[in-house]
């Protein structure tokens, strides 16, 4: 038995910024600069109260329409993002219900940052293939912008809010399938890309909200970003990963007909892809109306590719993720 | 490589024009259109051209185009 990745459907909140907005708060900038610098020329922004899980039961809600999956099929649901409903109950038990999904269906949170949806996708591979589910759902929904200062332009002009809905479920061998994986971790870089006081170490206390009362009390934490090591550390680690997904996979480069990366920054891609002599025209990246949407990046991307025959049935594509932890993983689908 | 061919390649990437022409001495810092956008400009010139890693502090570290040399030279394999 194989995993596949059978649909994918994501959701966008309605309110956005685009980059003449960002100029007109931060007067410094420059439209063109933003966009040279991150490939970015809007982001979505949810509201106040809507969260995470709400975008992801949007994007589930819409998988099931727009592919006419009946939902009483589903027999396990991950949930991944960075902003968890509570620490308990599991945000993976509430979708269940929300989503009327059987009382027979597992679930879990999988609280993973940009390397959340590889990771999402090798769980539900290895749940298919070792014959315990059949229909996985996967749900990747990040919300970046309750956790990002309003001060701080460097990381809003990259990040977006979005959840994506991803269906991975069991078909014939020898046809579709979810490879195999590479992954890699390096929990030394991580003060370099962090949520303070999102948790229970240092947590949120008084002074804090005090501190950061003007916006708001800052109450999910805050994301600082150390971006310089963050690119050196991406540069230092894709390329002998793209190695291994390919060698796991006994596969050459050539064989690749689509290479979809976590869309963490358009320059740093465009760096990546000249970096790994791969041809710009199977390079896909889809930056431009949502920027960097965290865990939810490579199902949007591929969404997209799917729709405009980029990636189309039969291709093998090769989907690479690195961020946050620090944390790589990748692996290459069949579609 | 001398450092005729690191300052020919920076100023391409920098994409700068004539009047701001860069020598050994120029301090990235004191450029006029300085700004982290060019920090990451170099550390991807410097890993793609002469394979060699620079990092964030290392850029907080140096000041000019000379310093920027050395350092590559230092670390080429």
């Amino acid at each position: 038995m194989n995993a596949s990745v059978k649909a994918i459907s994501y959701y966008l909140p309605e309110k956005y910024i685009t980059n003449k907005d960002l100029c007109s708060i931060f007067p410094d900038m420059e439209e063109a600069d933003i966009f040279k610098k991150t490939g970015v020329k809007k982001r979505h922004i949810t509201s106040d109260g809507v969260v995470g899980s709400d975008l992801a039961f949007f994007a589930a809600e819409k998988l099931f329409q727009e592919h006419s999956i009946d939902r009483t099929t589903i027999d396990f649901l991950i949930f991944c993002t960075e902003g968890l409903d509570y620490k308990g109950p599991a945000t993976a038990c509430t979708l269940q219900h929300r989503l009327s999904l059987p009382i027979h269906c597992g679930a879990i949170d999988l609280p993973f940052g940009c390397t959340g949806f590889t990771y999402c996708l090798s769980v539900a591979k290895a749940l298919i293939e070792s014959k315990q589910a059949t229909n996985v759902l996967v749900l990747t929904s990040d919300i970046p912008s309750t956790v990002i200062h309003p001060d701080d332009a460097d990381l809003r002009i990259i990040f977006g809010d979005a959840g994506a809905a991803t269906l991975v479920a069991a078909s014939e061998e020898g046809t579709t399938n979810v490879g195999n994986f590479s992954f890699g971790t390096d929990g030394s870089g991580a003060e370099n890309l962090i949520v303070r006081r999102s948790g229970t170490r240092n947590a949120a206390n008084a002074d804090w909200f005090k501190e950061h009362e003007a916006v708001g009390g800052m109450k999910y934490g805050r994301m600082e970003m150390n971006a310089l090591e963050i690119f050196t550390f991406a540069l230092r680690v894709v390329p002998p990963m793209i190695e291994d997904i390919l060698k796991k996979n006994n596969l050459e480069k050539n064989d690749i007909d689509l290479f979809v990366f976590h869309q963490a920054n358009g320059f740093l891609l465009s760096v990546l892809r000249r970096k790994l002599k791969i041809e710009e025209d199977k390079f896909f990246t889809y930056m431009e109306e949502v920027g960097n949407t965290v865990s939810a990046t490579i199902p949007i991307a591929l969404y997209e590719a799917i729709k405009i025959g980029k990636a189309k049935k039969g291709d093998k594509i090769l989907l690479a993720a690195f961020g946050i932890g620090y944390s790589w993983s990748g692996t290459v689908i069949t579609l | 490589m001398d450092i005729n061919d690191l300052i020919e390649k920076l100023s391409t990437e920098f994409e700068m024009n004539v009047q701001e022409k860069l020598t050994p001495a120029t301090s990235f810092r004191g450029m006029k259109e300085w700004s982290s956008m060019h920090a990451l400009i170099i550390i991807a010139l410097v890993d793609a051209e002469y394979e060699v890693t620079i990092t964030g502090n290392d850029l907080v570290q140096m000041n000019t185009v000379q310093d920027l040399y050395d350092l590559i030279m230092s670390r080429k394999k």
